[in-house]
Parts: structure tokens; C-alpha cells; sequence
């Protein structure tokens, strides 16, 4: 009968630890738990002791059955998964290796500018108007408050087409201005839009291009003046370019379709032939505005004697260039794939005033 | 416009520095772009005498001079030829800096004798390129006082833009009179006395021009000097031109010249002994041609008003004057000409000629049409003292044109409407100083405001409300948030502009970078893709090859798959988002993202290879776009009528119903390719979006409940031997049609054509899902299922199941 369980025991958990392979412990099993094992045999012994020492062996005899079963049980599961690890590692790969391929695309610097400009002013209750690229020059010019006659609009280096509407030249857009008109003709005030779009002028060199886009904005009610216009103009360069403190001036300046005509500039600063924007000692042109003239209210229709408002525009790709460091105009619509990805944005970059402007 | 500061005050009274006002002529709206400061850097070179000039010992052409710098006398080695004792000059200690020579002078022995600065010359001071000796001072200079102090430079020169309204600041009182109603100074009053004439004028002057162009030239006052000298102009007239960046040419000429720039008054001076007869102003006649001053020859057409003696055009009215009648050196009788020339024939004549000038520059912005007498008796008054003669009574032709007006003013509009509180007091003070008078100036009441003559471009009410606010300055409008309607914003994007944006991140998403190319194109490639009606071809192009509206967006994507493949960059995958054009009405312009995938499916990698793009990549790109813009897309059909720049077998339209088409997408034809020297294979896509149907209003956000039925779903997989023609799309339409009610999904997993199945086969296999809603489906009801789908299948293509 079992002498010494304790050295019975720790010599059974030492071989188990030992062994390598579960053929091994398969043979440890038979050898000490089979029908004919060791403990077994001690177990079937029982039965020859007075019930005093039956009790307190049998305990003794029960304990070591678990524990041994255990062990083995668990040395079977740790070579098991030695031998999963095993198999695993002789399927390295290396990881180094490059992923599939997938190229993000990119949007283009114009278009999130616009996104940009649209979700600060959307903020303010601006609304999208949009209008044709092709007009007569009665919308780009006459109901503007630019005669036939008026210098403007030779500056405005326009592009002719060959047709005619009501006695009107066809033209391309110089401006997005003429979507006041639609506008106002169409909606009475209160007006509150903003319409950005493509703009056109025959004119092409570093800081020209034929096409261009523009941001133009209208509110017309019965009490805005040129205080709101600063008001305005002053949070939108702010939230766009980001810099709470940016200075913003408005200086007299002359478009024939507004009275008091104004043209904004905005700190910066200039070292080395760089230009950043900021408090500075410089300021740095960035868009027009003025309130409406009461003769472009008039040619609409509307009366002026009881409305007024404001109006202003502004160039995307110059907005765009001074925020993102762009040096050179034509750049934008020369489709140069190592461009677009360099200056372009992420499909999920969407601007948002909740969210941030830029991510 | 250019003008030095020592010239403004010829005209204001002020004693503020340069830097006050350039900040305020920015504030007034007379953006300075830039000042000048000659003298900056020079402030230590100071007046010196030579008092002794002994021949360098060691060298020929060197002199060892003793200055006299007004404190203490230095030796100074000096190599110019006109240095000699008693001259005066500017002298630079050592340690001064030399901007002409980009130097910092030191203390050193020229040839053995120590130098202790140096005499400088005019290129040495950065003044101009003279070098063949120093600088001669008047004896009358002071030993020791500031150089360029006593050589006039200390008078930085202000450039400023003049916005097109502004023409009355084309001369430097008007500017001066700006300043003055802001509070810089007070404007100088000018001196107008007339000159007497002495004799009758030789030479008269008639207006001949039919009445319905009598404003050409409503207005022409002239004068003949005799017995004059034409030499050249004194110092300070010189200086004050080159200080502006106008070259002196003769008193005569520099006179007008001056006079344009300080009172915006363009004169001309004809040689009175080359013109013959008087001299008449006219429209030009056909064939008539003018040999100008500019020595170009112009052909002159009828609407362009001259200035004729009996035999020639003489001169370009408001534009330019004629070489015949120039003055010289030799004049001695002059006819000056001071007239209006209306500003909008002036303009058109000087763009039909190309012709610019300070006078056409001045007539195309008004000038003032109350000028003309004072202008000419300020004029003649300098000739007479300039160049000697005597003067002629005037000869007036015409008169002044009208240009008196009133404007009903409220008061109450500055606040109103420039956002800003301005006294009755300061409104009425700014008016005056500006030259406006004010009638009936009581609070409440409304203003009669006069507009001064040089103001043409006040016509009402917001003009003299800009006048106020301008000079009471833009800075000082109190900032005002803007009201909002409500605190929440509308939505500032309606339906379409919502799906745009979409579209445009949708693709960018799918590895599209996005373009932006210009609205036209070449006529050539235009016509590859839809062509451009007349209406669209615009009649001065950039350049011949932008001469079409865009018909489609592809050619341009194209042509940039091909820029960027000559750059390096192959496999471009490129879109945009923008306008196209079949005509020139507003129906006729469409919002369209078209897209273009070149080359190969990817980069090459060892995991995946990558194969040529095909239309199916197209397909997937508008679909990608349809599905995020929740379109009905099992509603659309798919029909292979492509336009003809696909190509015709492997290219398809979208379409809702039998018209509406939603895009079309597939391979670029490679006939289309060559002609536009691009290589293939290029997919492309473009997509219609302003003919998709308006997202219906709906009442609710709320989404359709959803049932998840609680039933495992059965695959079945089939494979159909069809005719080459029959579609796909027709296959699955049939096979779903089986059993509406059980079958969820139908897709293609496998598609050959060849092998054994013979001539004009081809196989689709197709797995088909059963979704029971009601219980579990046995064997047997699959199996029935399964029956219907080939039964169906069969009955519409004539497919059969294979085996």
C-alpha cells in the first residue's frame, strides 16, 4: 500500500512536466490512472483497510487521482498548443511585405475651399444661388450698374459668344455677381445667399488665369448696413484663416454695383520673400464688397427706398493659395496628379464648423 | 499716380509726416502702393569743400584732395576728373554706406596716402548711372549740411492707385483735398489770375460736328503765345518730373505735363508756325490717319473726334498730339488747346488705337469741365515765366458743358446706411472741405447737396453717404454682428448641391483624384465628344485651342492622362465634377461627374496582379456614386447605345424609363484615343446629375420599419448555358421573377464563354438566396423552388441548366 503520497505525488507531476510528446502522457495515464494503473491499484486496496484508515486514504488516494488528471490534462493542452504554434510560425510570412494596393483619391484644393467658405458662412444663414456660366451682358453688366459705355467693362477682359438674348451680347461670366440678379428678381427680400462658381476673363499669365472661381455673397433686407458688413466680413476671415485675433480693414475702394464700396485687407507678414498671415505689419488684399447699389436694387425691381444691403466677392483660388501656401494660379486646373495629391484633400476631410474647418 | 511729398504740400498745409498720410490716403481710399525715400541710407553724407587738390604721388590720374566737411578737414584720395578747389560736394566719412556701390567705406591708404571717405557721384549715390565725375553742389550749399537735404531728395515719393471713379485725384490737389476733409491740413488756395491778353489770336477755332455728337467736344478754349523761347525747363521743374518717373523733355512740354499731373488738366501745345488756317474739331473723316507724337502712324475711323488745321490732322482729341505741330527747340509761337473731350469717345478711341497717354488716362475718368479757363490761365502764366512771349486773348468755342446738380440728402442715411453716427456738424464740414455746398442743412429735414464740377461721380443719395463715411473713415464703423433669422441655421445646400457634394467624396473615396480643367476646349476634340454648336464657340479665345464650350468633360480628363503619363505618372485615375454645354441658354448647361481610370487596375504587387482597366471598373465607380445618392437603381435599365466616343461593344447607358438617361460609362473608343494621341486603355464615366428625379419631400426621417425575419436563408447555386446575346441583367431578372416572395437575391459568381460549350454559348452560373418568412423550408420546397427558377429561366432566354 501508497507509503508516502506526498513523494508519490510530486514524482507523477515531475515526470508529467517532463514529458514532450502525448504519447508520453498517454503512458504516464495507463501507468497511473489505466484500469491497471498504479493508483488505480492503490484505490481497489481500499477495500482491505478498517473504515478509520479507508476513510482518511481514500480521501488521500481521491486527491491524488485529481491532481494527477489534471496535470496531465493540462501538459496534454500545452503541447497541443506548442504544436499549433509551431505549425503557425513555419507559416510565417513576412510582414514587411507591402498591403494590397489601394490608392486614396483626393479632392480638389478648390473645392474644399469652397466647402470651407460655405460651411462658415452657411453658419450665418447664408444660403447656395447658383446660375448660369453663360449669360447676356445685360446680367453681367447693364443691371450691375455697368453701362455699355463704362470703363469696367473693358477691365472686365470679357469672353464673347456669338449668340444674342432679347438684344443682350452672350457672354461668359465675369463675375458671379449676376446671380444677384436672378436672385432678386426671383425671391423677394429678405435675400441672404452666397453663390459660388466658375468666372471667366481673356486674360492669362502668372496671376491670370481664363478660368477662375469666385464666392460671391448678397443680403438684402431693410436694416442691414455697413456696420453688419464688417461684422460679417471680420468673423469669416477670422473663422477662415483660422486666427482669432487676425486683423481685418476695410478700405474705400469703387465697384459700380455697390455705394459704399469697400475692399477688405487682412494682416500678414512678410520675411524673405514669405508670406504668412497674421498680425503683422502688413496687410494683404483679400476680397471687395460694398453695399448694394440702389440702382442694381432698382433694376430688379426692387425698391429701393425701403431696402438696402450688402454684397461681396472674392477669389477661391487666392483664398486657397494663402491659407495652403499655393504659389502659382494656373497650377489648379493643370491636373498634374503629383499636385492634386500634394495640395489635395481627404474624401472624409468634409469641413464643418462643429467639426473644424481643417482636420 | 505718383507725386512727392514736398508736391502735396504745395497744395495742403500740413505738418504731418509721410507716414500719417499714406495711412490716411489708404483710409480715403487712395491706396498707396508704394513710397519712395530717396534719401533713405544717404542721411549722413553731408555738404563738403575741396580746399586743396594736390596730384597723388604715385598714381596719374588720382588727386590728393583736402576737405572741409564744415566740422574738420580730411585728406580724401578722389579720382574724379572735375574735382578742384572750391568745389562743393557731397562728401561719405568712412564707416558711411555707399548704396550705388553696395559698400561700407573704410579708412584705407590708396597707394601709399590714407583716404579718409569720398566724393561721390551720382551712380555712387544710386541716382543714376553717372559716373564720368562727383557731384557739383551750388557754392550756396552750407559746409556740413545734410546732402540730400540740399539736393531736394529728402521728399519721398507717394505712389497711389486711383479707382476709375476717382478721376479728380489724377492731379495732386485733388488728392490734397481729400487729405484736407479728413482733417490733414488745409487746402492751399490756388492762384487763377487771369493773364491779360495782349493781342487778337492768329489762329480760331470752330466745333464742327453734327449736333447729335456735339458732346465730342462741347468745349475748347485756346491761346496764342508769341515770341517765345522753348529751352529747357529749370531745376525744380525737372526735379519735380523725375521724382515721378517723367522725363524732362522742354519748358513747353514739361509745363502740360506738370499742369496734367498737379490740377488733372491735360493741355496741348501746337507749334502755332506749323499749323495752318485755324484749326478745327471735328469727327475724323474715313482714310483720314494722324502721324502722332509717339511717332506711330494710326488710321483714324469716324467716331473719333481730331483736332485739324486746313491740311492735317493735327491732333488726337484727349488722346494724343500730332508730330507735325509739335513744338521744338526752335518754336517760338504756340497755340495751347484746353478742352473737354467727352470720356467714353476718348476711351473708345484710344482701346480701337491702342493708345494710351496721360490725357486719354485723365478724359476717360472726366475731367473737370469747370477747369478749363483757370487751367489755361495757370498754363499761360508759366510759359510766360518760363519761356518768355506775350499771350493772346483767349479764343473760346463752345461752353461749359452742363454739370451743376442737387441731391436730396437725409442725414440720417450715414447711419442708416454706413452703420456709423456722424454730427450734422462734422457731415456739413466734410461736404465743405470737399467742395460740396449745402442748402438746408436743418436736422430733420432732407439736404440739397451741390456736387462740385470735378465730382462726376456723384449721382445720389449712397454717393454722398460713401463721401461722408469715407473720409470720416471705414474704422471707425462700429462692428455689428449680424442678425440671424433664427439660431439655427437653414441648410445651405439644397437637394442637388447636396448630392454633388456627395458625388465628389464618393469618388474621391474610390481612389478618383479630383480635377478642376477649364469650361472650353478645342473646337477638334470638342467634336470628338458631342461637338459645340456655333453658339458655344467663343469668338476671342484665349487661344485657338480654347475656343469650344465643353461638350463633355472627358476630352479634357483625357488629355491629362495623357500630360501626366508624358510626366511619369501613369494610371491616372482622374474626375471632376463640373459643367458641360450644348448651347447657350441656361437649359442648355449641365452639372455632370465624369470620371477616367487609365492603364492598369493597380500598382503592381506581389499579393494581387493587376490587370487592365476595363468598363467595369467604370460601371463600378457610377454605381458606387448611384448607391450613395440612394438612387432606385433596380429600376434602371442598362442599354448598350452608348455615345459613339465609347466603345460600341463594351460601353452602356444608365437609364430610368425610356428617355431619362442617368450616365453613361465604359471603354474610351481607341479611334477617339488616336485622334487625340492618347494611349489606351482608358474607362471612363460621366454622370447626369440634373437628371436625376428630386429626393421626394417627406414627412418623416424616419426610416421603413424593419422585419428580421427569424429564419436561416438557403443558397442555391445554378449554372445556365445561354445564347452569347442574352444579358446578365435579363438572366437574373428571370430567375428573381421565380419566386417573388422567396427569393431575396439573385447574383452572377461565374461567367465563360468557349471551352466545350459550342458556338455562340456562353455560361452563367448564378446563386440565388431563399429567405423564408414563415418557417423553415423542407428539401422538397427548395427543391421546388429550384424547379421554378429553371423553368423561368429557361422561358425567357432560353437557357438551360448545366449539367
Amino acid at each position: 500500500m501508497m507509503d508516502d503520497p506526498e513523494a508519490i505525488q510530486s514524482k507523477i507531476l515531475e515526470v508529467t512536466a517532463a514529458a514532450t510528446t502525448l504519447d508520453q502522457l498517454e503512458a504516464i495515464r495507463v501507468e497511473e490512472l489505466g484500469k491497471k494503473g498504479r493508483i488505480t491499484g492503490f484505490m481497489k486496496q481500499l477495500g482491505s483497510l478498517d473504515p478509520e484508515r479507508r476513510k482518511t486514504v481514500g480521501l488521500a488516494l481521491n486527491a491524488l487521482k485529481t491532481k494527477v488528471a489534471t496535470a496531465i490534462e493540462e501538459r496534454k493542452r500545452d503541447l497541443a498548443d506548442a504544436g499549433v504554434d509551431a505549425r503557425l510560425m513555419a507559416d510565417a510570412v513576412d510582414v514587411t511585405l507591402p498591403a494590397r494596393p489601394q490608392k486614396p483619391g483626393r479632392v480638389h484644393p478648390i473645392s474644399q475651399t469652397m466647402d470651407e467658405v460655405v460651411a462658415i458662412l452657411g453658419e450665418m444663414g447664408f444660403a447656395i444661388a447658383e446660375g448660369p456660366d453663360i449669360e447676356d451682358d445685360w446680367y453681367n453688366f447693364t443691371a450691375l450698374n455697368i453701362p455699355p459705355d463704362h470703363p469696367a467693362r473693358q477691365e472686365h477682359d470679357t469672353f464673347y459668344l456669338p449668340g444674342e438674348k432679347d438684344g443682350h451680347r452672350m457672354l461668359l461670366r465675369t463675375h458671379t455677381s449676376p446671380v444677384q440678379i436672378h436672385t432678386m428678381q426671383r425671391q423677394k427680400p429678405p435675400v441672404r445667399i452666397i453663390v459660388p462658381g466658375r468666372t471667366y476673363r481673356c486674360d492669362y499669365d502668372a496671376t491670370h488665369s481664363p478660368m477662375f472661381h469666385q464666392i460671391e455673397g448678397l443680403v438684402v433686407d431693410e436694416s442691414t448696413h455697413m456696420g453688419h458688413l464688417k461684422g460679417c466680413l471680420i468673423e469669416f476671415c477670422r473663422a477662415y484663416f483660422d486666427l482669432e485675433d487676425l486683423p481685418v480693414r476695410f478700405r474705400p475702394s469703387y465697384f459700380p454695383f455697390t455705394e459704399p464700396s469697400a475692399e477688405v485687407d487682412i494682416g500678414c507678414i512678410r520675411e524673405g520673400g514669405e508670406l504668412r498671415i497674421g498680425h503683422g505689419d502688413d496687410w494683404l488684399e483679400i476680397l471687395g464688397c460694398g453695399m448694394v447699389n440702389p440702382k442694381v436694387l432698382e433694376n430688379c425691381g426692387i425698391d429701393s427706398g425701403k431696402y438696402q444691403g450688402f454684397a461681396f466677392g472674392m477669389g477661391i483660388e487666392r483664398l486657397a493659395m494663402l491659407k495652403y501656401g499655393i504659389a502659382d494660379l494656373r497650377t489648379f486646373f493643370e491636373s498634374d496628379l503629383r499636385w492634386l495629391r500634394h495640395y489635395g484633400f481627404s474624401a472624409f476631410d468634409v469641413p464643418t464648423m462643429v467639426g473644424g474647418l481643417n482636420s | 499716380m505718383k507725386f512727392t511729398l514736398s508736391w502735396l504740400r504745395d497744395h495742403l498745409e500740413t505738418t504731418v509726416g509721410v507716414a500719417e498720410i499714406t495711412e490716411r490716403l489708404t483710409m480715403l481710399g487712395l491706396e498707396v502702393e508704394g513710397v519712395t525715400d530717396r534719401a533713405k541710407g544717404m542721411e549722413n553724407f553731408v555738404v563738403a569743400q575741396v580746399i586743396e587738390a594736390k596730384p597723388h604721388p604715385d598714381a596719374d590720374k588720382l588727386q590728393v584732395c583736402q576737405v572741409n566737411t564744415g566740422t574738420e578737414t580730411m585728406t580724401v584720395v578722389c579720382g574724379a576728373p572735375n574735382a578742384r578747389v572750391g568745389m562743393k560736394g557731397v562728401f561719405a566719412a568712412a564707416g558711411c554706406y555707399v548704396p550705388g556701390i553696395d559698400l561700407k567705406l573704410k579708412k584705407a591708404k590708396i597707394r601709399g596716402v590714407a583716404s579718409n571717405g569720398m566724393l561721390l557721384s551720382e551712380r555712387e549715390m544710386g541716382l543714376s548711372d553717372e559716373h564720368q565725375g562727383i557731384i557739383e553742389l551750388p557754392a550756396t550749399a552750407a559746409l556740413g549740411a545734410t546732402a540730400v537735404e540740399v539736393m531736394g531728395l529728402a521728399d519721398p515719393v507717394i505712389d497711389i492707385a486711383i479707382t476709375p471713379n476717382r478721376g479728380d485725384c489724377l492731379g495732386v490737389r485733388g488728392v490734397a483735398r481729400d487729405l484736407a476733409a479728413s482733417g490733414l491740413g488745409m487746402l492751399k488756395p490756388l492762384n487763377v489770375l487771369p493773364v491779360p491778353g495782349v493781342f487778337e489770336s492768329p489762329i480760331k477755332v470752330h466745333l464742327d460736328f453734327p449736333s447729335a455728337d456735339a458732346d465730342a467736344c462741347p468745349y475748347f478754349i485756346g491761346r496764342y503765345i508769341r515770341g517765345l523761347g522753348n529751352g529747357e525747363s529749370p531745376g525744380w521743374l525737372k526735379d519735380k518730373l523725375l521724382a515721378v518717373g517723367l522725363r524732362p523733355i522742354s519748358a513747353l512740354v514739361d509745363i502740360t505735363n506738370l499742369i496734367a499731373l498737379d490740377l488733372c488738366r491735360p493741355l496741348h501745345v501746337f507749334d502755332a508756325d506749323k499749323i495752318k488756317g485755324d484749326l478745327r474739331v471735328r469727327l475724323a473723316e474715313p482714310g483720314e490717319s494722324i502721324l502722332a507724337l509717339d511717332g506711330g502712324e494710326y488710321d483714324l475711323d469716324a467716331a473719333m473726334t481730331v483736332i485739324a488745321d486746313d491740311d492735317h490732322v493735327q491732333a488726337l482729341g484727349g488722346v494724343i498730339g500730332g508730330e507735325r505741330s509739335g513744338c521744338a527747340a526752335e518754336t517760338v509761337n504756340v497755340y495751347i488747346e484746353c478742352a473737354y473731350f467727352d470720356s467714353v469717345r476718348t476711351a473708345a478711341t484710344g482701346r480701337k488705337l491702342n493708345l494710351t497717354s496721360d490725357a486719354r488716362f485723365r478724359f476717360e475718368r472726366g475731367v473737370d469741365p469747370s477747369f478749363l479757363a483757370p487751367g489755361l490761365e495757370i498754363a499761360t502764366r508759366l510759359i510766360l515765366d518760363l519761356c518768355g512771349g506775350e499771350a493772346s486773348e483767349p479764343v473760346i468755342a463752345g461752353k461749359e458743358p452742363e454739370w451743376k446738380r442737387d441731391i436730396g440728402f437725409r442725414h440720417g442715411r450715414v447711419q442708416a446706411l454706413g452703420g456709423v453716427e456722424v454730427s450734422g456738424e462734422e457731415t456739413k464740414r466734410i461736404f465743405d472741405v470737399l467742395g460740396f455746398a449745402v442748402a438746408h442743412a436743418d436736422a430733420d429735414a432732407q439736404w440739397r447737396v451741390s456736387v462740385p464740377s470735378w465730382r462726376g461721380d456723384i449721382v445720389g443719395e449712397a454717393c454722398l453717404v460713401e463721401e461722408i463715411v469715407r473720409v470720416f473713415g471705414y474704422d471707425n464703423i462700429p462692428t455689428v454682428t449680424m442678425e440671424r433669422p433664427s439660431t439655427l441655421p437653414p441648410p445651405a445646400l439644397d437637394a442637388s448641391q447636396r448630392r454633388r457634394a456627395t458625388a465628389r467624396r464618393v469618388l474621391a473615396g474610390r481612389g478618383l483624384v479630383e480635377a478642376v480643367t477649364l469650361s472650353f476646349m478645342p473646337l477638334a476634340e470638342a467634336e470628338l465628344f458631342g461637338g459645340a454648336p456655333d453658339s458655344i464657340r467663343l469668338l476671342n479665345p484665349i487661344s485657338s485651342d480654347l475656343d469650344a464650350m465643353r461638350p463633355s468633360i472627358l476630352p479634357n480628363l483625357i488629355s491629362a492622362v495623357g500630360r501626366n503619363t508624358d510626366s511619369g505618372t501613369s494610371d491616372a485615375c482622374l474626375f471632376e465634377i463640373g459643367p458641360c454645354f450644348a448651347g447657350d441658354r441656361p437649359e442648355n448647361q449641365s452639372m455632370v461627374a465624369a470620371g477616367v481610370r487609365a492603364g492598369r487596375s493597380g500598382p503592381r504587387s506581389w499579393a494581387e496582379p493587376s490587370r487592365p482597366v476595363d468598363v467595369f471598373d467604370a460601371k463600378a465607380d457610377t454605381l458606387a456614386v448611384f448607391g450613395e445618392l440612394a438612387l432606385p437603381v433596380d429600376k434602371l435599365t442598362i442599354a448598350n447605345d452608348a455615345p459613339p466616343w465609347y466603345h460600341p461593344g463594351r460601353s452602356g447607358l444608365f437609364r430610368l424609363g425610356p428617355k431619362m438617361v442617368f450616365a453613361s460609362f465604359g471603354e474610351i473608343h481607341p479611334r477617339v484615343l488616336r485622334k487625340m494621341d492618347v494611349k489606351g486603355p482608358i474607362v471612363g464615366f460621366e454622370i447626369f446629375l440634373d437628371n436625376f428625379p428630386k429626393p421626394k419631400t417627406r414627412k418623416t426621417a424616419a426610416k421603413p420599419h424593419l422585419e428580421l425575419p427569424s429564419f436561416q436563408p438557403v443558397e442555391r447555386d445554378f449554372a445556365f448555358v445561354v445564347g452569347k446575346d442574352i444579358t446578365a441583367e435579363a438572366l437574373l431578372r428571370a430567375a428573381k421573377n421565380a419566386d417573388a416572395v422567396l427569393i431575396s437575391e439573385v447574383c452572377v459568381f461565374d461567367f465563360f464563354a468557349g471551352g466545350n460549350l459550342g458556338e455562340g454559348k456562353k455560361s452563367l452560373a448564378i446563386n440565388v438566396v431563399l429567405q423564408p418568412t414563415e418557417k423553415t423550408l423542407t428539401d422538397t420546397e427548395i427543391d421546388a423552388v429550384a424547379e421554378k427558377v429553371i423553368a423561368s429561366v429557361e422561358a425567357a432566354t432560353g437557357g438551360v441548366l448545366r449539367k
